[in-house]
Order: C-alpha cells, then sequence, then structure tokens
C-alpha cells in the first residue's frame, strides 16, 4: 500500500498552464493576505474575534464574504466558457474538452453551494435574529460548525484546481457517467466529498434557523407578526431539513458505488441510473427553492421599507410562501420530461409546475400593491428590488413554457433551459443577495454603501444580464444544446458572440461594486448612520445601534403589532426617553469547536478523495477528540454586567437623540 | 422637538391607516418569549431526528426499488436467518426500554441506576452490532456481498446506516457515562434527554427495517 494513497506529483496539472497559473496566483494571494495578517499583528484579533466567533452577526458577515469570493470564482469561470465558445466556431476554441467540462462543472456547483447558499443563508445569520428581537441563534456553537464545514467544502473544490481534477459530470454528476467506469480518476470524489462535507453545515443550518424561528422570539411576536423575512427563512430552512438529508442520501450511494463497488445506479449488477435522476430532483427543485424563498423575503421587506408601506396581503404573503413551500415537493419530475415517464405522468407534473407560478404569482401583485399609492424612494436596495421584479416575472415565464412537456420536449438541455434558470437565479437569488447587502450593509458596518457606484453597479448588471441571456434564449430556441465545447452551426455565432460582449459588461458592473466598496469605505464619516435606522424602517433590527452590541438588544423587546419597530417608532415617547431596566446578559463564549471542526473535515475529505485511509481513520479519531473536549467543558457563557450594557445603550440613545434634534431644527428652519 | 402621538382607536389601538383590513388584533401564538433551553435543545433535536428520518426514507426508497435487481444473484429468502434477526430485535427492544429506565432514574436523580441502565443499554446495543457484524461478514465471506447485485447493495446500505447510527449512538453513550461518572448529571441533563430520543428513533427504524427488509424480503 503506499503511503499517500493515490496522491503523486502526477496529480498536480504541470503541463496545462491555465489552472497551474491559476492556481498558483491564487495561492501566492492567499499566502500574501496571511502573512500580511501575521506580521501586521492581526491574527490574535481574527482568531479570537472572527475565527471563534459564535456570534450569529459575524458568521453572517463571513458567509457573505465567503459567498462573495466563490461567486468570484465562479464568475471567472462564466468567462472563459463564454469567450472559448466565441472562438469554438468550427475551431477548438482554448480549452481542450476535459478542461471544458471541468469548467462548466465546477462554475455551476461553486456558484450554488458555495456563491448563493453562503450569500442566503450569511444574510440570514445576520438578520434573523434581530428581527426576532432575540440575542443569538438556538445554537451559536453548531451555527459556526456549519460555516467552517461549508468553508471545508468550498476549500476542497478549490484544491482540485491545482491538485488533481475536477469533475467532468456536470453540477449534478449523472450516472452512469460519474460512476467509476467512466469518470476514473479523482474529479467526481473531489464534487462529492465537497458537497458531503458542507451539505452537513447546510442541514446544521436549516436544523439551527427552524428552531430558531419557531422557539425563539421577542415577547409579543406571535407567528403573525414575524416579518416577511422571518417566514420566508422559515420555509427556506424547512426545505434543508426536508430536502438536503436527500442530497445526502444520494451522494452517499454514489460515493458507495464509487468506492466500494455497489451498484445503486450501475449499469451492470441491476443498477438503476434513473433512481438517480428522480432522488437528486427531489432535493434539487425543493433546492432552488431554498436559495429563492430568502431572497422573496429581502424583497418584501425593501419594497415595503422604500414605498413608507406596510406589506401588501401579509396574510396572503404567509400562504403563498408556505404553499410554494410543500408544492416545490411536488414537481421535481419537470426535470426529465424527456425521460420517459409517459404522457400522463408529464401532465401531472407539468400542471403541478404550473401551480407553483400562480402561487409565486400572488407574491408578484402583493409587492405591486405595496408600492401603489406609496412614496417610494429609488435607493439602490430598491432599484435591485424593481430590477428583480421586471427579471423574475420574464424568468417564471419562460419556466412555465418550459413546464409544457411537448415543448420542453425541443428545449430541455437546450440553452433556453440555461438561460431559463440563470434568469431566476441572477435575477432573484443574486439581486436578493445584492439587496440585501446594500440594505443591511449600515446595520452591519454603521455606515451606508456610497449610493452613485450603487448605481451603476445595478444598471450595468441589469444591461449585463439582458445582454448575456436575452441571446442565450435566442440560440435556445434556434436549437443550440448547453455545454459544447464546440459547434459549426453558423447562424448561433452572433448571439454567441453578444453573449460574450455581455459577460464584458457583467464586469464593468462588478468593477463598479469594487470601487463602491473602497469608496464607501473611506468616506465612511458621512455616510455614518449615527440612528441606528438609516432607511425608516419597519422591523426590530433597526431599532438596534448600527453596528449593534454582541448582545443584540439591551433589553429584550416587546411586541405589540406587525411591525414591532414601526410601532416603537409611533410609540416615540417610549422608545426616546423610558430607558427600560438593565439587567447582565449571558452570551455563548466564542469557542474553536467549529473551525476545528472545518479543519478535520477538509482533511478527512482530502484523505478519502486520495485513498490515503491512515489519514482519513485519524482525522476521524480527531473528530472524536474535538466532540469529547467540546462535551467536557465546564463553563459555556460569560457574563456582560448590567452596568456594561446600560452605558452602550445610552451611548446609543444620545446619538439617536442628537440626530433628531439636529434634523428637527432644520426642520424648523425651512 | 415634538412628538406625534399615533391615532388610535378608542380601544388605543392604532387604526387601521391603509385599510387593508389589518389591525394588531392578530395574536397568533408564541406571545412568552423565547423558550426555556431544555425546550429549544430538545425541538432541536427532533428536528435533527426529523432529517435522519428523511435520509433512511431515501435508503428505503432505494431498496424498494432494487429489492428484486437480484442480477441472478440469491435473494432475501435463501440469505436472511429469521431467528438471528429475531434476536437482534428482541437486543435493540430491549436497550429501548432500559434506555427509558436511565429517564426515570435520571428523573430521580438516581446516579447509580442511570448509570447502570445506561450500561445494560450499551451492553445490549453492542451485541445487536456484533450479531449485525457477524451477518454482514458471513455473507460477504460467502461471496454475496454489496457488490454481488443492486438488491445487495441496498441492504447492506440501509442496514448498514442503521447499525452505523448505533455505533455513534454508543460512543456517545459511553461519553456521557465517563462524563456522569467524573462530574454527575450537571450539565449532562438535557444530553441524556436527547440520547433517549436518539435511541427510540433507532428503534422505530429498525422496526420499519424489520419488516421492510426481513418480512418482506422473506416472503419473496
Ligand atoms: C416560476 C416558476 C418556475 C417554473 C414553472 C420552472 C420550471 C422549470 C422547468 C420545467 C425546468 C426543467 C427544464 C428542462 O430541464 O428542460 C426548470 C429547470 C430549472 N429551473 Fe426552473 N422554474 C421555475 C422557477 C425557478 C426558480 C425560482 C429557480 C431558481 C431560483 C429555478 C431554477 C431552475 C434550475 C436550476 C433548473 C435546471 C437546472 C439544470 O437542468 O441543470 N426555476 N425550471
Ligand atoms: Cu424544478
Amino acid at each position: 500500500m503506499k503511503f499517500l494513497g493515490n496522491l503523486s506529483w502526477d496529480a498536480i496539472p504541470w503541463n496545462s498552464p491555465l489552472p497551474l497559473i491559476a492556481g498558483g496566483g491564487v495561492i501566492a494571494i492567499c499566502i500574501a493576505i496571511a502573512a500580511w495578517i501575521v506580521l501586521a499583528g492581526h491574527l490574535p484579533y481574527l482568531w479570537k474575534e472572527w475565527i471563534t466567533s459564535v456570534d450569529h452577526k459575524r458568521i453572517g458577515v463571513m458567509y457573505i464574504l465567503l459567498g462573495l469570493v466563490m461567486t468570484l470564482r465562479g464568475f471567472a469561470d462564466a468567462i472563459l466558457m463564454r469567450t472559448h465558445q466565441a472562438y469554438a466556431y468550427r475551431a477548438d476554441g482554448y480549452l481542450p474538452p476535459e478542461h471544458f467540462d471541468q469548467i462548466f462543472t465546477s462554475h455551476g456547483t461553486i456558484m450554488i453551494f458555495f456563491g448563493a447558499m453562503p450569500l442566503m443563508i450569511g444574510l440570514m445569520n445576520f438578520v434573523i435574529p434581530l428581527q426576532l428581537g432575540v440575542r443569538d441563534v438556538a445554537f451559536p456553537t453548531w451555527n459556526s460548525t456549519s460555516l467552517w464545514l461549508t468553508a471545508a467544502g468550498a476549500l476542497l473544490v478549490n484544491i482540485s484546481l491545482v491538485v488533481g481534477v475536477f469533475s467532468r459530470a456536470g453540477w449534478l454528476p449523472y450516472p452512469p457517467l460519474s460512476e467509476l467506469e467512466f469518470s476514473p480518476d479523482v474529479g467526481v470524489d473531489y464534487y462529492l466529498w465537497a458537497l458531503l462535507i458542507s451539505g452537513v453545515g447546510t442541514l446544521v443550518t436549516g436544523i439551527n434557523f427552524v428552531t430558531t424561528i419557531l422557539k425563539m422570539r421577542a415577547p409579543g411576536m406571535g407567528y403573525l407578526r414575524m416579518s416577511m423575512y422571518c417566514w420566508t427563512a422559515l420555509a427556506s430552512n424547512l426545505l434543508i431539513v426536508a430536502a438536503f438529508p436527500i442530497l445526502t442520501a444520494t451522494l452517499v450511494m454514489l460515493t458507495l458505488d464509487r468506492y466500494l463497488g455497489f451498484h445503486f445506479f450501475t449499469a451492470a449488477g441491476g443498477g438503476n441510473m434513473m433512481m438517480f435522476i428522480n432522488l437528486i430532483w427531489a432535493w434539487g427543485h425543493p433546492e432552488v427553492y431554498i436559495l429563492v424563498l430568502p431572497a422573496f423575503g429581502i424583497f418584501s421587506e425593501i419594497i415595503s421599507t422604500f414605498s413608507n408601506k406596510p406589506l401588501f396581503g401579509y396574510r396572503s404573503m404567509v400562504i403563498a410562501t408556505l404553499g410554494i413551500c410543500i408544492i416545490s415537493f411536488l414537481v421535481w419530475l419537470h426535470h426529465f420530461f424527456t425521460m420517459g415517464a409517459g404522457g400522463t405522468v408529464n401532465a401531472a407534473f407539468g400542471i403541478a409546475t404550473s401551480v407553483i407560478a400562480v402561487v409565486t404569482g400572488v407574491k408578484v401583485f402583493n409587492w405591486l400593491f405595496t408600492m401603489y399609492g406609496g412614496r417610494i424612494h429609488y435607493k439602490t436596495p430598491m432599484l435591485w428590488a424593481l430590477g428583480f421584479l421586471v427579471t423574475f416575472v420574464i424568468g417564471g415565464m419562460t419556466g412555465v413554457l418550459l413546464a409544457v412537456p411537448p415543448a420542453d420536449f425541443l428545449l430541455h438541455n437546450s440553452l433556453f433551459l440555461v438561460a431559463h434558470f440563470h434568469n431566476t437565479i441572477i435575477g432573484g437569488v443574486v439581486f436578493g443577495a445584492f439587496a440585501g447587502i446594500a440594505y443591511w450593509f449600515p446595520k452591519a458596518f454603521g455606515f451606508r454603501l456610497h449610493e452613485g457606484w450603487g448605481v451603476a453597479a445595478f444598471w450595468f448588471t441589469i444591461a449585463a444580464f439582458y445582454a448575456v441571456f436575452i441571446p442565450l434564449y435566442m440560440v435556445g430556441l434556434l436549437g443550440m444544446p448547453r455545454r459544447m465545447q464546440h459547434y459549426d452551426m453558423e447562424m448561433w455565432r452572433p448571439f454567441i458572440l453578444a453573449a460574450m460582449v455581455g459577460i464584458f459588461l457583467f464586469g464593468v458592473a462588478l468593477i463598479c461594486q469594487v470601487i463602491q466598496l473602497v469608496v464607501s469605505i473611506r468616506q465612511r464619516e458621512r455616510l455614518r448612520d449615527e440612528t441606528g435606522d438609516p432607511w425608516s424602517g419597519r422591523s426590530l433590527e433597526w431599532a438596534t445601534p448600527s453596528p449593534p452590541p454582541i448582545f443584540n438588544f439591551a433589553v429584550q423587546p416587546t411586541v405589540y403589532g406587525e411591525e414591532p419597530y414601526w410601532e416603537l417608532k409611533r410609540r416615540a415617547i417610549a422608545s426616546q426617553q423610558n430607558e427600560g431596566r438593565y439587567e447582565a446578559i449571558k452570551l455563548p463564549r466564542n469557542n474553536a469547536t467549529g473551525f476545528v471542526t472545518g479543519f478535520f473535515a477538509s482533511v478527512i475529505g482530502f484523505a478519502m478523495v486520495w485513498k490515503i485511509w491512515w489519514l482519513a481513520i485519524l482525522g476521524l479519531v480527531a473528530a472524536y477528540a474535538v466532540f469529547v473536549w467540546y462535551a467536557w467543558r465546564d463553563i459555556p457563557e460569560e457574563k456582560i454586567s448590567a452596568e456594561e450594557v446600560a452605558r452602550i445603550d445610552r451611548a446609543h440613545r444620545k446619538s439617536r437623540a442628537e440626530w433628531l434634534a439636529r434634523h428637527s431644527e432644520k426642520g424648523n428652519m425651512a | 422637538m415634538t412628538m406625534i402621538e399615533a391615532p388610535t382607536t378608542a380601544h388605543g389601538r392604532p387604526v387601521d391607516p391603509y385599510r387593508l383590513g389589518r389591525t394588531d388584533l392578530a395574536t397568533g401564538h408564541g406571545e412568552a418569549g423565547p423558550a426555556s433551553e431544555r425546550v429549544i435543545i430538545a425541538f432541536g433535536f427532533w428536528i435533527f431526528l426529523l432529517s435522519d428520518i428523511v435520509m433512511f426514507s431515501a435508503f428505503f426508497a432505494a431498496h424498494a426499488v432494487l429489492q428484486t435487481a437480484t442480477d441472478n444473484g440469491p435473494t432475501g429468502r435463501e440469505l436472511f436467518d429469521p431467528s438471528r434477526v429475531a434476536i437482534e430485535t428482541g437486543c435493540l427492544l430491549a436497550s429501548s426500554f432500559t434506555c427509558g429506565l436511565s429517564a426515570v432514574a435520571t428523573n430521580a436523580r438516581n446516579l447509580f441506576w442511570t448509570q447502570a441502565a445506561l450500561l445494560v443499554t450499551g451492553l445490549l446495543g453492542l451485541a445487536f452490532l456484533g450479531l449485525e457484524a457477524h451477518e454482514f461478514s458471513g455473507m460477504i465471506a460467502n461471496g454475496v456481498g454489496p457488490d454481488r447485485s443492486a438488491f445487495l447493495s441496498s441492504f447492506f446500505a440501509l442496514v448498514g446506516l442503521h447499525g452505523a447510527h448505533v455505533g455513534v449512538g454508543l460512543l456517545w453513550l459511553g461519553t456521557m457515562m465517563a462524563q456522569l461518572f467524573v462530574k454527575g448529571f450537571g450539565s449532562i441533563l438535557y444530553r441524556l434527554i436527547c440520547f433517549n430520543l436518539f435511541w427510540h428513533v433507532l428503534d422505530i427504524i429498525w422496526v420499519a427495517i424489520f419488516t421492510v427488509v426481513y418480512l418482506i424480503g422473506e416472503g419473496r
């Protein structure tokens, strides 16, 4: 037996320069950043205050950071694919097939699991406990563990760039292609271990948030007084709890096939490939709603706030959210109408799919009626919301078209399908993440983002989106399949070129976002949020200072209506003058359990990919040791004294009162 | 600086400014504020167990699909040994009973009987695992391992997954007994509750396996 399993120097792609240079660059940047952190003496701070933090706000920020970095990585893949196809007309392009296939696989995998999911989970982490009026999530240490397990998965995918290869079987590894017989290298194994590990993290997040939302709310906050975002987050996390175990089970079966010669999905031995397709989509369709439901919630908050009106049809919104939650489990077959289920079955699933569009339509009309008659402020978050409304409706309608089985037979696996899901995921989830970041940034960091650059980023993104995906819709209608390494149909060419122009517009939008961040940080004094309520918000997170103290609320708020903070402000005298009684607050201690677990998970994953058995066993034993150590601790909490709480809260009240005095003086002069 | 009073109805409630038919009369549930730690932990653990049951159901589904895909190999009727399965079932059901006894002892804060009941639970679990390992190794030695047919793949995966859960449960149990021994009940009361839930759920899943895999498989 070899000491390092299958790992050898040949695993490093010495003779293909692209991944080597890219990987080398990334490693160099990481080393540079790490060196700067250590040399500048930031390591203790980073370790104590961030890496080991169990504070939901910090965990949320780290999730968002992870999501942004990985989205950037996925975007690099997108540039490669678009430019490659522009060259690949009656030619080979510049990416050999085995490399092109890795790129579309890693693009999809990264964007869904390590881009969109961390962005949505990060925003939920930051906002939900604040909106519920509580001090943290139900299980703070598990929350940190979720983060680091997700990061471990992301790390494995990135390691595959330089050590070995990544999967070439698509973002959902359909057998038999993904079986050992046809994918003998480590690519699919990287995919499997990355997703098995991060999947556990996501599941724990789901459990954590379901428990938090159902069992931890400020006094007076009945179910029908929760913000819309809390409702959609609840639905999304219920879907995680119900769907992610199916993903884990399916991937475990494929892993057993590949590692121990099982016959779940193999062609030989009586295996059943269609079972994989069914199982993976029984998770996969709920997954798209896991992603988009929180975005719906974000838009609900934003549209109501910037229209200066309560959300229209709150109860119908709640019903629609839960409706989507249930129906999303009844439509999975629309992803494989063409795979022989027969007319009757196809018809049933086609109709069920269209029903989802009806329920989603309820939401769209509620948003429109929220704006109707409101005083609308066109700030960046609101622009994203409006962009979302228009764009997402188009995506929904192409979805309904695909839900008609005869039409789907023509469009399945064409670029039309690719345009459909990018339309819903970019127009819904990504716009939602950007809107949420712009909206809650001042809450997280104490200053607003620069408006002008935000508006520029928005318009470039919109332009880029349509420039890329309208051509892809059209070329899909002309019959171009997805994932083509080269092609020789002349009539497809112009559309592919147009889409390439679009991807560069995306690049411009990205630069605008970076500039926005830099400019905002430099002008932070001017953009400072002194009141904690920069947008005239309506839910409880705006009752805290920006950034909120570690304990969120100095005094546990009591809720009297559907829009708790609006209510508080209307009873403004109470909120300005009565301090309430400060008490000492107990908070969970920061601890390294999450980080260490993530570390050992990465080690185990890597060892399993390369079949270094002793290392995998070592990792497992170490993980068990961490578990015992964690279980053995005596004082899991620390106390913040009543005086400290009072000091922080009084400072906030003072700053808010000063702001109010300044602004009412101005008002009097006018 | 003047404050504008919110318009209110005669009852002191704000009126419905946009005539949406919404007042703050909606009370819903959960007015009492965050639940106690005990409720939160037990509830969270229940949600975890539900997710675990979903994972098992995927393997049950796979077994249902593949149970006739024997690839001309042996069927359940030729392979299963009903008497061993009966003893296994007996061990597990008895261990669930003693696990319940440990909860009774814990409620009475009786350390000795808690430990004793947990020990018997662990030993019965160990006996179950031993029997299962014996069954598996015997089958593999006879060349009817999981790589023989899709039916056997699903059998080994489903039953093995349950076995792995029992194994992890035993590790957890051992850790808790050590902790009880060193520190007393102190900080692990809630974990004992969670372990009870876990162990009973494993029992329920075993009953399903017994029925779906062994009884129905025996009839084929
Ligand atoms: C408005 C309701 C929607 C309908 C009626 C709908 C319908 C469909 C249908 C029929 C397909 C299968 C097409 C095919 O493979 O030929 C599909 C694929 C897909 N949709 Fe949607 N969809 C809707 C909303 C969404 C949303 C909200 C998302 C994501 C946030 C989404 C993401 C996807 C993805 C990722 C795929 C396929 C990915 C793949 O095959 O690799 N869809 N949709
Ligand atoms: Cu779907």
